[in-house]
């Protein structure tokens, strides 16, 4: 039986395997492939998406689990006319990513926090922002946090 | 190793005898072939390096992939520069992985560098250089050598080329000459009669013309681009989900597949039954290969469930016996043939013996390939370090000719050397699974596989001795150190001391033995820097001073010393409980000095407060990616040195994901304070000089606060004994 839900604001048919990861119905199923993989255990956080506006690691929930929920991923953030949100684009004023992988999962986390905390302290971001970036972006990560809230200047030195 | 390696220097040296200057222009079917890839329409290919469509857009291909490293952008902006096009039209795109875009200029970049300064090979391991000479099908990214290989002798050289082609092309449509002409913008200007050309409607007549490979290089005064921050052209697909990385390429009617190796490396496949995974809902296909098991099916979590399914035997291929205790206690075994130190009068010998553990790169983005076998051609797709290679390599796998298979290069969720082609056991496997079933294809390796069948740093152990003199300086310093290669300058120090010797003790285990970001000078940074804190301490001299005293007055690692010590603050007084570690290590021809500031938890782990990098790589092209370069060097530095290890046990490697193999996060990953001395030396590499400070660096102020000296990796492992 299909799953009905809501993903990034429109109605959704998932014909998935109710245990089907919903990771793997977002990138598969419906070709949202800006949620990423990383571990499959809940680990590192790359494949975090908005569950009912909770932020969700979207490997380890089954897709059965958010039938009727509202879904919102990397591609949903922006808005309709396209342009990003300011997270998103705090995230290009730092210019934060380098390889990018972990990044989706990044700002869906950075969104959920500052949706709950407005303008989050140094402590709510080490707690928050729990997802792993090999490449070390951290630095820069809190940087545009501060930047997106109002806390910080938005570019970084140096930029042109 | 060492004779391994002089033999690849003087068969290199003779080979580029001849036409060592025009080795980057290629033959003339070489760059037909790259024009023709490149230009359609009335664009101007300038022998695949560079285009310039009618609309102006000056498209840049670069040899080198990207990964996260932002080389790219840095490329297009030493090409621009000397182009003299305007910033806000110039794209980047992968060089096809064709022969003809075989990276000369790199392969120059090496060669020049080891030709015109004897020693200079010092700025690339030993290790790195024998492996570009094995795969001579050049398009590596690795080695920090992009901006200072492929940047100074390929990009610069063809932007000023195409810059005095399209000149010319002016000067005879104006009928004035080329002297009265300038360039700015995309446009070439003739000031006096007020008339200018676009390069795009110049761009196809320009490229059709003779090429001069020695057309003047801009002075540094003249840079327009080069040195400035610019923003990263890759960067906006990167916060909106629109990037497509290798593991997100799809094909019409494609399957995934996912695999199973044996556990123990060298252990072959005794047999599998396919039938519980061909029950599973999805599930299509079972494939046994030499070493593992493959199972295909509708998605990965079908494929994940059948694979979980079976029960498939594997021999250890001799190897059961293998651990990690037993790799050190041979390497102990061979250091310890080393010659003993004798004390200088009045002085006194020091020993330290020290250890580092097989350790992942980790990158977030699991190993996949999506490959499609058609009408006897092969096309894969996803991201390697070096496609052409790739290329070649499937073609051997799969049976084919190289010129019936495709490799189409794409972006990469990070690699820090994992992703070099000779290493990654990926592409024969798709080439083998794609050739057996007629639809296309993707691998996707689980992050179990990947940890446990990873091609790790060298696990390595030296024993370091010194004499110190009563005058408090070091006379003299041998490593002993056991590992699979040679590290070469990456187990020298920056500082002065009378009688240096490194001796490679080679040790040869089952594991493959990679390149991790910063190759050797990550494990041999960490045993120097740490040993010579030590020399410090017994000397009764602040580590920092120690160090300048063995520095040349007015040397730049002097310079690069004080100043990280002056930024820091060190010496001054500091929050309780807190001290400061410092440390200085020189790989890639950059000179790089690090102090930590750190305290120690209750549980006497240790917590890191702030870094302070001080760099000098010579001239920096985009001074704002390189901080980011060395701010993620650092870091993942210190998460290695606090946390990572890879253990083998019985033969099989213990650790799983990101559950046991803990990855530094937010929370614990400091601030860091980046400074660049612009000194204009000899330019030098960006990704990975940052990361060897940082595990001494913070190791020697561990020390400060606690008195106990690490003398293993990773730091947790010692402070939790």
């Amino acid at each position: 039986m299909p799953i009905e839900t809501t993903v990034n604001g429109k109605a959704v048919s998932i014909n998935a395997e109710p245990d089907t990861p919903l990771l793997w119905a977002l990138r598969e199923d419906l070709g949202l492939t800006g949620t990423k993989f990383g571990c499959g255990i809940a680990a590192c956080g790359a494949c975090s998406v908005h569950v009912d506006g909770e932020i969700t690691r979207s490997c380890s929930v089954p897709v059965s689990e958010v039938a009727g929920k509202s879904v919102t991923t990397i591609e949903g953030l922006s808005a309709p006319d396209g342009t990003l949100h300011k997270v998103q684009q705090a995230w290009i004023d730092a210019q934060v990513p380098q390889c990018g992988y972990c990044q989706s999962g990044q700002i869906m986390a950075a969104v959920a926090l500052i949706k709950a905390t407005g303008t989050p302290s140094a402590a709510q971001v080490d707690e928050a922002m729990t997802n792993i970036c090999r490449c070390g972006t951290y630095p820069r990560i809190r940087k545009a946090i501060l930047a997106a809230t109002g806390q910080a200047a938005t570019a970084v030195e140096g930029a042109a | 190793m060492g004779v391994k390696r002089r033999a690849f220097l003087v068969g290199s040296a003779a080979l580029m005898g001849g036409g060592l200057f025009a080795v980057y222009w290629g033959d003339n079917s070489a760059r037909k072939r790259a024009v023709e890839l490149t230009a359609k329409g009335k664009d101007g290919s300038f022998l695949g390096w560079m285009k310039i469509g009618e609309d102006d857009i000056v498209t840049v291909y670069s040899p080198h992939i990207d990964f996260g490293q932002g080389s790219q952008t840095a490329l297009a902006q030493m090409l621009a520069d000397e182009l003299d096009a305007d910033w806000s039209k110039v794209k980047v795109e992968h060089a096809p992985a064709d022969p003809a875009f075989a990276n000369s200029a790199l392969g120059r970049g090496f060669i020049s560098d080891m030709v015109g300064y004897p020693g200079v090979a010092a700025a690339m391991p030993a290790s790195f250089i024998s492996m570009m000479a094995r795969s001579m099908n050049l398009q590596t990214t690795g080695g920090s050598s992009a901006v200072r290989f492929t940047g100074q002798h390929g990009m610069r050289v063809v932007g000023a080329a195409a810059r005095a082609a399209l000149v010319a092309e002016a000067a005879d449509r104006l009928k004035v000459p080329a002297t009265e002409l300038t360039t700015l913008d995309s446009r070439v200007i003739h000031a006096k009669s007020n008339k200018s050309l676009r390069y795009g409607e110049l761009a196809q007549a320009a490229a059709g013309r003779s090429l001069n490979s020695n057309a003047k290089l801009k002075d540094r005064k003249e840079f327009r681009y080069i040195g400035q921050g610019v923003q990263r052209l890759d960067i906006p697909a990167k916060v909106d989900g629109s990037a497509i990385y290798g593991i997100d390429f799809t094909l019409p009617d494609m399957r995934v597949a996912t695999i199973m190796m044996a556990p123990v490396r060298d252990g072959k496949l005794t047999s599998v039954d396919p039938a519980p995974a061909m029950a599973v809902n999805g599930v299509e296909k079972v494939i046994k290969l030499d070493d593992a098991v493959v199972v295909i099916a509708k998605g990965y979590w079908q494929a994940t469930k059948g694979l979980q399914a079976l029960a498939p035997k594997f021999t250890d291929g001799g190897h059961g016996n293998l651990s990690t205790a037993s790799i050190f206690a041979a390497q102990d075994k061979l250091n310890a043939t080393g010659a003993k130190l004798t004390a200088p009068a009045g002085g006194k010998v020091l020993t330290g013996d020290y250890k580092a553990p097989f350790l992942h790169q980790a990158m977030m983005e699991p190993f996949a390939l999506t490959a499609h076998h058609k009408d006897g051609r092969l096309d894969i797709w996803g991201g390697l370090q070096d496609p052409l290679a790739a290329r070649m390599m499937a073609a051997e796998s799969a049976g084919l000719d190289a010129g019936d298979v495709m490799f189409h290069p794409m972006i990469m969720g990070g690699g820090f050397g994992r992703r070099f082609p000779p290493y990654s056991q990926i592409i024969d496997q798709i080439a083998k699974i794609a050739m057996q079933v007629p639809y296309p294809v993707k691998l996707i390796w689980s992050r179990e596989e990947e940890l446990k069948h990873g091609a790790y740093r060298p696990q390595v152990a030296a024993g370091l001795q010194a004499g110190l003199g009563s005058n408090k300086r070091m006379t003299g310093w041998t490593s002993d150190y056991a590992q699979f290669d040679d590290a070469g300058a990456e187990a020298t120090v920056p500082y002065t001391i009378p009688n240096f010797e490194a001796r490679h003790h080679e040790y040869i285990s089952n594991q493959v033995n990679a390149y991790w970001r910063s190759v050797n000078a990550s494990q041999h940074g960490f045993f120097n820097e740490s040993f010579v804190d030590e020399l410090a301490h017994e000397a009764g001299e602040d580590p920092y001073q120690f160090r300048r005293n063995h520095l040349k007055a007015g040397s730049r690692q002097l310079l690069v010393l004080d100043t990280v010590a002056q930024r820091s603050g060190w010496g001054k007084p500091l929050p309780e409980g807190h001290a400061l570690g410092i440390a200085m290590v020189e790989s890639f021809g950059t000179i790089v000095a690090e102090v930590v500031e750190a305290s120690v938890n209750e549980d006497g782990t240790p917590k890191i407060h702030k870094a302070w990098a001080v760099v000098d790589c010579g001239t920096t092209v985009n001074p704002l990616n390189a901080a980011a370069q060395i701010e993620g060097g650092i870091i993942m530095g210190l998460s290695a040195a606090i946390g990572e290890q890879i253990n083998i046990d019985k033969g099989v490697v213990v650790e799983s994901n990101f559950s046991d193999y803990p990855i530094l996060k937010l929370a614990d990953a400091p601030d860091v304070d980046v400074h660049f001395i612009e000194s204009g030396a000899k330019m030098g590499g960006i990704g990975e000089p940052g990361l060897p400070p940082a595990a001494p660096a913070l190791a020697n102020a561990l020390f400060a606060l606690t008195g106990k000296r690490i003398r293993q990796l990773p730091i947790l492992n010692q402070v939790k004994a």
